[in-house]
């Protein structure tokens, strides 16, 4: 084990490059993240993950974020055991009714100011679980949701990609709408 | 006991019952009611296992296995009055199973020793979704009125977890009952991300339902979409080509590998040891990556269809595999050395979560929860199917039952996966990939071996060809149960090592 930690002092990461915060990701976040909140929040973010119906293909990808070829938590951004210490839900699945009111009661205890991220097709749109008697479908039909990852399931570049530019938003690289504009 | 019980299965279920046609590849009998009550004394005296047991509107199937004989059957009871005699007291993993029939089909097992809902939670839409009497309105209720099983003595506490966890696992909860840090009683409540998938099924062309099937269990979705197209291909009786059982088998393979390798890294990573998981991830990463390039897609999802496969293995990419094959086993190897040699994770997982002998022997659960107890089997050696047929390997098998020795199978299960894609990448035959299914009315089963043990699969196809009923039955229905009973005496912080080492599926279970 020895020769590999000295092994890993002088061996190049395996951790890749960053991607760019997305664009449609930062366009649809423009309008919803407000000025207290950037100001509060820095260039931090707590997730708090909530499987509500997922197929767990979504997980993997999400656990894929934590390996040290992504490496998350480089970027301030890291998973979170408690929904009081959130600042984003991280919502998969087609919001099983089963588990929607354990969905709604963690959304309860996240303090404000927050954001919920629908992550993967079925929570975006319900996928191929639409119209099922035991699913709610997309998220947004349940609560509001501030930003869509899709793909089934999304790869850990694109989920990157969209808590990248949730990032941006908290950090204030992005005008938003709802702020007053500068002076001058 | 009739002489008829101590005959092999299948000569056994023909004195119980009359064999049916159209049902492949193995035989299906239907019994009347004292046929299935002969069934039920001669399941408790002879070991068949219990692969399966599910309704199809009115009618409750059971699947079996005769080990020493190696057949197979499926045994079927056309209900009169919506109710049948239970199997739970002579198979314990049948109680969960009769409760689940009863929350979708509305059929009751008589001389159950559980009559609790298991997958209804009192939310859903409609009650009883597979009734063939049709579905009836919402009998709504909270989703918190559920009876745990009760627990009595002195210096007793509870600790209800769930379904909402700590960390980025499937919603399930957890009740516990604790003397100090000892765990006296552990119950599972599942069904929370009970999706309606079967249902969903119904009334959809094969194509469509093969996506859903590999959705049941995002980190199965090869082994649920191969059990779901081989269960659809022996139903039309049609013989896909050569080349896509192998490319079918370098897909499940490359997800074997995967999965293990997640799985040994989270179960070190739970005693503490993130070194080990950190290396694991990177090669779990690597893999995920060849197979995406190969493939199109990481996890490998809707590449198996009915009739073949969607993609071939470009020769180039078969060039890559197996680079990778080669780049992937020292580091590996070193992985495993190191997990060899630290006596304080040997300490955290040798001795701990030891399925007890005589609940392997009631469950004989399947995967690498039997094969670290001494029992398992695995679908790809019996009954077997193309292309391992082919291919000779042995199933590592352990006996302490513990997390160390289920750490040790999957270890096992890379080495061998990973040499079966070395040999299955020279000896792939060159080839068409992929047959029409013709629409057509029949019955058909598979049994396909998944990483975490056998998938079983079951079809009935309409006139037109489109599914009248799936069922799907994930490894975890016969694991979940056990790792109730490996818990127990265990110290409360080791129920992560516990539960990790079994990594059952949430949503192949609740389906």
């Amino acid at each position: 084990m020895l020769k590999h930690m000295v092994r890993s002092l002088f061996a190049r990461p395996v951790t890749i490059d960053g991607p760019a915060a997305g664009d449609a990701a930062l366009r649809e976040l423009a309008a919803k993240v407000e000025a207290l909140a950037r100001r509060r929040l820095g260039r931090s973010l707590s997730i708090r993950e909530i499987d509500a119906g997922s197929c767990n293909g979504c997980e993997l990808e999400i656990h894929a974020l934590n390996n040290p070829i992504y490496d998350l938590e480089r970027f301030g951004i890291r998973f979170v055991a408690s929904p009081r210490h959130a600042d984003v839900l991280l919502v998969t699945g087609p919001v099983s009714l089963n588990m929607h009111e354990a969905l709604l009661r963690t959304i309860n205890a996240t303090p404000q100011p927050r954001w919920i991220v629908a992550a993967g097709d079925c929570a975006c749109t319900g996928g191929l679980f639409a119209g099922s008697y035991a699913c709610a479908g997309a998220l947004d039909s349940v609560v509001p949701v501030d930003l869509r990852i899709a793909g089934c399931p999304p790869t850990p570049l694109q989920l990157l990609e969209g808590l990248l530019a949730l990032l941006e938003a908290s950090a204030g690289k992005v005008k938003a709408a709802a702020a007053p504009p500068a002076a001058g | 006991m009739s002489e008829s019980a101590l005959r092999p299965l299948h000569a056994a279920l023909a004195a119980f019952g009359h064999i049916v046609d159209g049902h492949r590849p193995w035989p299906r009998y239907v019994l009347d009611v004292a046929g299935w009550g002969q069934l039920v004394d001669a399941l408790g005296v002879r070991r068949w296992p219990l692969l399966g047991l599910w309704a199809d509107g009115r009618t409750v199937h059971v699947a079996l296995e005769d080990h020493s004989a190696a057949e197979f059957a499926v045994a079927s009871l056309e209900t009169r009055d919506a109710t049948y005699h239970s199997l739970g007291a002579a198979r314990p993993a049948a109680i969960r199973m009769e409760r689940a029939i009863r929350d979708l089909a509305g059929l009751n097992a008589v001389g159950g020793v559980d009559d609790r809902p298991w997958l209804d939670h009192g939310q859903w839409r409609i009650t009883t979704p597979l009734d063939a009497a049709g579905v009836r309105p919402a009998v709504r209720r909270a989703a918190t009125d559920y009876r745990f099983l009760p627990v009595e003595g002195e210096g007793l506490h509870q600790i209800p977890v769930g379904p909402v966890h700590a960390g980025i696992i499937e919603p399930g909860h957890f009740r516990f009952h604790a003397n100090g840090e000892t765990l006296v009683r552990l119950e599972a409540r599942l069904g929370y991300v009970h999706k309606g998938t079967e249902a969903l099924m119904q009334g959809k062309s094969v194509a469509d339902a093969a996506r859903l099937a590999g959705r049941i269990s995002g980190d199965s979705t090869v082994a649920h979409a191969l059990a779901f197209c081989r269960a659809v291909e022996a139903a039309t009786g049609v013989d896909i080509p050569a080349r896509a059982h192998w490319v079918r088998a370098v897909m499940a393979e490359w997800e074997r590998t995967a999965n293990h390798l997640g799985d040994i890294g989270a179960i070190c990573n739970d005693a503490a040891f993130a070194f080990i998981q950190a290396h694991c991830t990177v090669l779990r990463e690597r893999v995920l990556q060849a197979c995406a390039k190969a493939f199109g897609h990481r996890l490998m999802m809707d590449l198996v269809v009915p009739g073949g496969v969607a993609v071939d293995l470009a020769p180039e990419q078969a060039a890559a595999f197996a680079g990778l094959a080669v780049d992937l086993l020292p580091p590996f190897e070193d992985m495993c050395r190191i997990y060899d040699s630290k006596g304080s994770l040997l300490d955290r997982t040798v001795t701990t979560g030891i399925t007890p002998r005589a609940e392997i022997e009631r469950f004989w659960p399947p995967g690498h929860v039997g094969r670290a107890a001494g029992a398992g089997r695995d679908a790809r050696l019996v009954p077997g199917y193309p292309p391992y047929t082919e291919l000779s390997f042995a199933v590592p098998r352990f006996t302490a039952g513990d997390v160390d020795a289920r750490v040790r199978v999957r270890m096992e299960e890379v080495r061998q996966s990973v040499r079966m894609i070395q040999r299955m990448l020279v000896a792939m035959p060159d080839g068409p990939l992929r047959v029409d299914v013709p629409a057509a009315p029949g019955e058909g089963m598979s049994l396909v071996e998944a990483f975490r043990g056998e998938v079983l699969g079951w079809v009935r196809l309409a006139a037109d060809g489109t599914v009248a009923r799936y069922h799907a039955r994930d490894a975890s229905w016969l694991q979940w149960p056990l790792l109730e009973t490996a818990v127990y005496d265990n110290i409360v912080a080791d129920f992560p090592l516990c539960n990790k080492s079994f990594n059952c599926s949430y949503s192949g279970h609740d389906l």
